[in-house]
């Protein structure tokens, strides 16, 4: 071990709160110029422990050596000065700044107390150049998109001298296409002498870059490995410490008799454009459609309006063969719909009300929650205390907050809650954000055993995996349309891409095609 | 662990309220000293003369009456996540129509006049303050700005209705008939002729309908979990524009009868004013430190009542200026005011502790 040189090296990490352990006798060493992702469920105890390295957190015990010497960091500022920067998962900037402002901020740059903003922006300029982030110093940050944002965050870091950069869940905001272009950042650091760790719950990602992986579980660190000789496989069983299954299990879809009818609907977002763009689609009892594509394509603005809560401009939209086009949100659920919200914090949970109080959120009006404009607690504690279980709802009590719960958890119980209420048209949006393998599994079990019940669901992702392996049928939005439905057992991943890219179907038949028989040409000659 | 946990929440909530009055009272004592006065003489005047006799305690409840109505009504639209500055405003409303439907209907039997006046204050503070509710519900109007304007309009209206037809251009209507007296013979008696009132047992009952409303209705869940995510509540089929409205109408109704008591029980008439009636902001006042808990206003509102009948006898006995006692109460206010601020941000602290804490106990899904 001694050969390779350690950045740092935490030994014997343990954070308590109260008589909680977050950490408990971690042990984690990054090399220089290696990407180590450190690797486990929501709740495991990573942002703890990263909360300690970059000085918001001081460990009960332990000791962090940073290039060899130990250290104590006692706030952010000295983790700055040891060379550790942090890009958060969500950015901290100021929209209406520009990137070289955002990075500026807190070490501005001063001649005779005037900001020099020359200067800066050209320093900046220099560093983007250098590792390739293609970044405009001049632009703000509200006209340039998410991925441009996280570079300007990585920015942020290296003006301020970052050696070592820990990257915590990265990718969850990206499209698919920056993700590649993140990876290739993340390689160009490395090879210009930094050191990576990746914060992730996202198996492949690790594949593509990580070096070596470092997995928590329930606070403790289970093992470091070597990413080349462990399988997706082997990293997932340790991080739940249990076997995992990863392919959806599921028999062929038995579609039977269209449960939701959408025609020529068009949606305008807040500024007045045109978001959904006259969209017609069906979704059939005993089947899933997914609906695949890019971030803001209009996805998140078709669901509101299926849900009532954006009205349409124009088009129809018919349930279990009721016309409910801009009904109130009630008057639509009560009609058959159940609905996992796309921000479950905001949309799908009181978060201070209690758990069962948030279960009955749907239903507290109906009999036999209520009798007369009075809630029964007694049903509602009953109720709540049956889907827990069945659910399996990891909570204390029913009478805890629902904020008291990890996100894994929360989503359960969202589910739970509309699962319960048998809809005709179960619609899933993003379910699995940010939840880990464990959970999604789960999830994704739920939604294939509804589906086989003869429920419809329609199950919005920017996850391609995720659409892939749940769907029967997958739509394709790009630019406020539909580009393509595709049957999910015809169609990969590279031509989902394209069709996500807003190339038509048969130009990304073609295409794909073109490019295996390139391969076949290449194997062939070798 | 939870009761550990209730217990704990219980305590930090009364250690909230208890603090402010507290600093409130030290503040008032510093302030005291650097004038030359006594201040323990000073707060002994005001507390134990008080409860020295039965007639100051009766007065004490019966301002504290007053301030239970605009206490509540104050925490129901705050709980539904609206600031209805204009209680002062929809007491007014309230207390004038009361008096002005005793005057008319004056041989009306005692109980029916009673009751009706005081329902015709209900309802007349509730749409004053409806009109905020309406606007901000459908045109999206600022609850606090509009319902400020309401305060003054209201104030300017029941100035000229005094004048040009309540009275002969008085500056106050005669006093209401015996029909309309909210008095008990038994309750003067118990306190020596004070004014206290059947309000009082009014202000109970209304106290626990309040609790069970908030916390046993349907309405009241819709408006709680209004007031604390609009958005999952539209989500969960809940009418935005009805809740609003709904609660500015309640919340006007409890000012508009806290005015009618007030009018009827404590003048039997009203005079033209020269500002918005104390009930109003110190019925905010009482709904802050009383956390929004129905029982705490009623406490609150004991504990504001009697420091504004004990402020009476600091000049007297402890030599200490009037204005003295005004600023005790008004630093109280101060501190419970910056309280909730700092009470906003420590409970923000907690619950991310508590989010990071239990977020990695309950991780294993």
């Amino acid at each position: 071990m001694s050969e390779l040189e350690h950045v740092i090296e935490m030994v014997g990490i343990t954070k308590e709160f109260g008589n909680f352990r977050a950490n408990d006798n971690i042990h984690l060493d990054l090399r220089k110029g290696e990407i180590h992702a450190l690797l486990g469920e929501n709740g495991a105890g990573k942002s703890t422990l990263m909360n300690i390295l970059s000085g918001l957190l001081e460990p009960t015990s332990g000791e962090i050596k940073v290039n060899g010497k130990t250290v104590k960091i006692s706030s952010p500022d000295v983790a700055n000065e040891l060379g550790i920067g942090m890009v958060h998962q969500h950015f901290m900037l100021v929209d209406k700044f520009t990137v070289a402002e955002n990075i500026m901020l807190g070490r501005e740059k001063t001649k005779f107390g005037y900001i020099d903003r020359k200067k800066a922006e050209k320093e900046i300029q220099a560093l983007s150049d250098q590792y390739g982030l293609k970044v405009d110093p001049s632009a703000r940050i509200e006209n340039i998109s998410v991925g441009m944002q996280q570079r300007v965050e990585i920015l942020k870091t290296l003006y301020r001298g970052a050696d070592i950069l820990i990257f915590d869940e990265p990718t969850g905001v990206l499209t698919p296409q920056e993700i590649k272009e993140l990876m290739g950042i993340m390689m160009k650091l490395i090879n210009e002498g930094k050191s990576i760790i990746l914060i992730t719950h996202k198996l492949d990602e690790i594949k593509q870059v990580a070096n070596r992986c470092t997995v928590i579980r329930r606070g403790k660190s289970i093992d470091t490995v070597d990413v080349a000789s462990t399988s997706q496989q082997g990293l997932a069983d340790m991080m739940v410490g249990r076997t995992v299954s990863f392919k959806v299990d599921k028999k062929p879809a038995n579609p039977k008799g269209t449960v939701l009818k959408v025609k020529d609907l068009t949606v305008k977002e807040t500024r007045g454009f045109d978001a959904v763009k006259s969209i017609s689609f069906e979704v059939q009892a005993g089947e899933i459609l997914g609906i695949a594509g890019v971030d803001g394509n209009g996805q998140s603005e078709l669901i509101q309006a299926l849900t009532g809560l954006t009205k349409s401009s124009s088009g129809t939209i018919e349930l279990a063969g009721k016309n409910v086009t801009n009904l109130k949100p009630r008057k639509i659920t009560e009609s058959g719909l159940g609905h996992i919200p796309e921000d479950r914090q905001k949309f799908g949970l009181v978060l201070p009300m209690s758990l069962e109080e948030n279960i009955a959120l749907q239903t507290y009006y109906q009999k036999p929650f209520s009798n007369h404009g009075f809630l029964n607690y007694k049903e509602i504690k009953v109720h709540a205390k049956r889907l827990i279980e069945e659910f399996d709802v990891r909570t204390p009590s029913e009478e805890h907050t629902a904020a008291s719960l990890s996100g894994g958890n929360q989503q359960k119980a969202i589910i739970a809650r509309e699962v319960d209420r048998d809809p005709a048209l179960l619609i899933a949006a993003q379910p699995t954000r940010g939840l880990d393998v464990g959970a999604i599994e789960y999830i994704h079990s739920r939604l294939v055993e509804l589906r086989d019940n003869g429920k419809a669901v329609l199950l919005m992702s920017y996850e391609l995996d995720e659409v892939m392996n749940v769907s029967d049928r997958i739509a394709v939005m790009y630019d406020g349309k539909i580009i393509a439905i595709v049957n999910a057992k015809d169609t990969n991943e590279s031509e989902l891409g394209l069709l996500m890219a807003g190339v038509s179907l048969n130009d990304a038949k073609e295409q794909v095609e073109g490019k295996e028989k390139e391969k076949d040409a290449v194997d062939s000659t070798t | 662990m939870q009761l550990i946990r209730q217990h704990k929440s219980f305590l930090s909530g009364l250690i909230v309220p208890l603090t402010s009055i507290l600093f409130g009272f030290i503040f008032g004592a510093i302030l005291m000293l650097a004038f030359g006065y006594n201040p323990i003489l000073a707060y002994q005047a005001m507390i134990v003369s008080v409860f020295q006799s039965p007639y100051f305690i009766g007065e004490a409840l019966r301002q504290a009456t007053a301030l239970t109505f605009t206490g509540l009504g104050f925490a129901l639209a705050f709980q539904a996540g609206f600031f209805n500055i204009g209680i002062a405003g929809q007491a007014l409303a309230g207390w004038v129509s009361a008096v002005w439907f005793a005057l008319a209907f004056p041989d009306l039997p005692r109980i029916v006049l009673v009751t009706l006046s005081l329902i015709i204050g209900l309802i007349i503070g509730a749409l004053w303050a409806s009109i905020a509710g309406f606007l901000r519900a459908y045109f999206g109007t600022s609850e606090v700005i509009v319902s400020i304007m309401l305060n003054y309009t209201a104030l300017q209206i029941t100035n000229y209705l005094i004048r040009n037809v309540l009275s002969e251009s008085g500056n106050s209507t005669e006093r209401v008939g015996e029909n309309a007296n909210m008095g008990f013979a038994w309750l003067s008696a118990l306190t020596q002729n004070s004014r206290l009132n059947v309000g009082f047992f009014i202000a109970i009952i209304v106290v626990i309908l309040y609790w069970v409303f908030m916390t046993k209705t349907t309405a009241g869940f819709e408006i709680r979990a209004v007031g604390l995510n609009a958005s999952a509540s539209r989500y969960a089929g809940m009418s935005a524009e009805k809740n609003i409205i709904l609660s500015m109408f309640l919340s006007g109704a409890l000012a508009g009868l806290g005015g009618a008591v007030h009018g009827l029980g404590t003048f039997g008439n009203i005079f033209t004013q020269g500002g918005l009636p104390d009930i109003g902001f110190n019925g905010i006042a009482v709904a802050l430190l009383g956390l929004g808990n129905p029982i705490g206003i009623f406490f609150s509102s004991i504990l504001f009542g009697v420091l504004n009948i004990g402020a009476g006898f600091m000049p007297n006995q402890a030599g200490v200026p009037d204005e003295m006692a005004n600023i005790v109460i008004a630093a109280i206010i101060f501190f419970v005011g910056a309280n909730y601020i700092i009470r906003y941000f420590l409970d923000k602290i907690a619950a991310k502790k508590e989010v990071t804490n239990s977020a990695s106990q309950g991780g294993d899904v």
